[in-house]
């Protein structure tokens, strides 16, 4: 930690603005100094990285950081409050930059409009002290994971999905990493999408701002910080659980003897990349089960006999519909298929084909043979067939 | 005897959209075999083809992570909750 007699100075203006901090012995002038000499990168301007960075730049952390590539979209904002409507179609950068300067126009904002990669990583995270994981997927979490590591840099984690959230900080000094918690990533396929996932719009804000209070306490030294720790908050319940994370000495990035010392491909070891035979077997036998929603149309309009089975939620169900499909979720389908008649083509069908496909490639091991999965799901049907339901 | 398994969202579709699920067990391996007994559609979720704990599947008995104690062998006891903790993506979206 820097040396108070190096930490900058605060100017009348900047006193008067963090007064409430200032009276806390336990921040007091010192505290807000090293906030001021302090940086945190947020990976990802979006439902973790909005509150976290509007809360660091209101505490006054001198230098914040934002990766992201992307553009704001009205579903984006029930959740990430720091873009307004004003700002869908914008770049997330612009409208978080314009969003923070308003809230604070003492700190110094940094945005990176790039996709974080092994290439980057590295000289991205380099000047900060401390990197904020907002990401959504895999291979990006154990990238940013790694990075930290080798760099030495505190991450202050935290993620979603649906009620349920999970905090931590990982890789600092002797403490355990996010690979000693998973060492490996779940195959593609197991885990929801986003697209059948959904979250409630403030669980991020609650998840984001327990990182962002991390980060401040890691970067002024104050408290206890979540190392070794493993919160997990259930919004429905409204219960906070801690679990124990130890550092795991046979860890390959920060065990005694790591394998890993250099950041690698995380889209292969994630597994997003199978070998291409595989790739192109899958998708061949993949088109003898499809249909397209077309073709879906002229079937039904020649007569043909068909019932057409959509595996979405009910909520969903409630949204748009083909008519005359039956409604039976995914998660119900092993305890319910003999509601099905084996005698007539069935058409499986959901928001978007995925979801559909895992049924129907449990029906075919439970002797199931005459289906088709509907490509591009519901959204598709409404796209090429029936523009007057809504999509979402 | 009575153990608590608290399933995580992403499992509740799994489970009749429980989020607790009463099991017996003399260790955190019976427990889960019970829990999977009854609910069928969360083994492969659970277990691999091999029949082994998934590894991106955490078992914890109370706050222990049951790797660093007796793996599927801890043991258990009346009134122990086993938290099963996938590891989950979401953030930016």
């Amino acid at each position: 930690m820097t040396n108070l007699a190096d930490l900058p100075a605060l100017s009348a203006e900047e006193i008067k603005r963090y007064s409430r901090h200032l009276i806390m012995p336990e921040m007091g002038m010192d505290g807000q100094r090293r906030l001021k000499a302090g940086s945190v990168l947020c990976i990802g301007a979006g439902g973790l990285g909005s509150p976290a960075a509007m809360y660091l730049a209101a505490a006054g952390v001198g230098r914040i950081g934002v990766v992201d590539f992307d553009v704001v979209d009205y579903s984006n904002l029930q959740r990430q409050i720091i873009h307004g409507t004003k700002d869908v179609g914008r770049s997330k950068l612009a409208s978080a930059k314009d969003r923070l300067v308003d809230i604070n126009p003492h700190i110094q904002v940094d945005t990176y409009e790039e996709a974080l990669s092994s290439e980057n990583a590295l000289r991205l995270f380099e000047p900060y002290d401390v990197i904020l994981d907002g990401t959504d997927n895999f291979p990006t979490r154990y990238l940013t994971n790694d990075a930290c590591v080798l760099l030495g840099k505190p991450n202050a984690y935290g993620s979603i999905f649906r009620f349920e959230g999970q905090a931590s900080v990982f890789a600092t000094k002797g403490g355990p990493c996010y690979r000693c918690l998973y060492p490996e990533p779940p195959p593609p396929g197991l885990v929801p999408s986003c697209a059948e996932g959904g979250v409630l719009g403030v669980l991020p804000g609650v998840i984001g701002v327990i990182q962002a209070t991390e980060s401040i306490k890691l970067l002024t030294g104050i408290g206890e910080p979540l190392v070794g720790r493993f919160l997990i908050y259930d919004a429905l319940r409204m219960k906070f659980r801690e679990l124990k994370l130890k550092r795991d000495p046979e860890c390959p990035v920060c065990g005694d003897h790591p394998t890993v010392t250099k950041l690698i491909d995380y889209d292969e070891f994630c597994g997003i990349r199978p070998d291409v035979t595989a790739e192109a077997a899958a998708i061949a036998s993949a088109s003898q089960w499809e249909i397209t929603s077309v073709e879906l149309k002229k079937r039904m309009d020649a007569g043909d006999t068909l019932l057409i089975v959509d595996v979405r939620e009910p909520n969903e169900y409630q949204i748009n519909r083909i008519a005359g499909s039956v409604l039976i979720p995914l998660g119900e389908i092993p305890r319910r298929y003999q509601e099905l008649p084996r005698d007539v083509g069935l058409i499986m069908q959901c928001k978007m084909g995925s979801r559909s496909q895992k049924a129907l490639d449990f029906l075919r091991t439970v002797g199931f043979s005459d289906m088709k999965n509907l490509k591009g799901g519901i959204l598709d049907w409404i796209d090429k067939v029936d523009p007057s339901q809504p999509k979402y | 005897m009575a153990i608590n398994v608290l399933i995580p969202t992403p499992l509740r579709p799994f489970t009749d959209k429980l989020d607790t699920v009463e099991v017996s067990g003399a260790t955190a391996g019976e427990a889960l075999a019970a829990l999977v007994a009854k609910y069928d559609g969360l083994k492969r979720h659970l277990y691999s083809e091999e029949g082994k704990l998934r590894s991106f599947v955490n078992i914890y008995v109370n706050d222990e992570d049951i790797r660093y104690a007796q793996k599927e062998q801890t043991p258990i006891k009346d009134g122990d909750s086993i938290s099963i903790i996938p590891s989950v993506a979401g953030g930016a979206w």
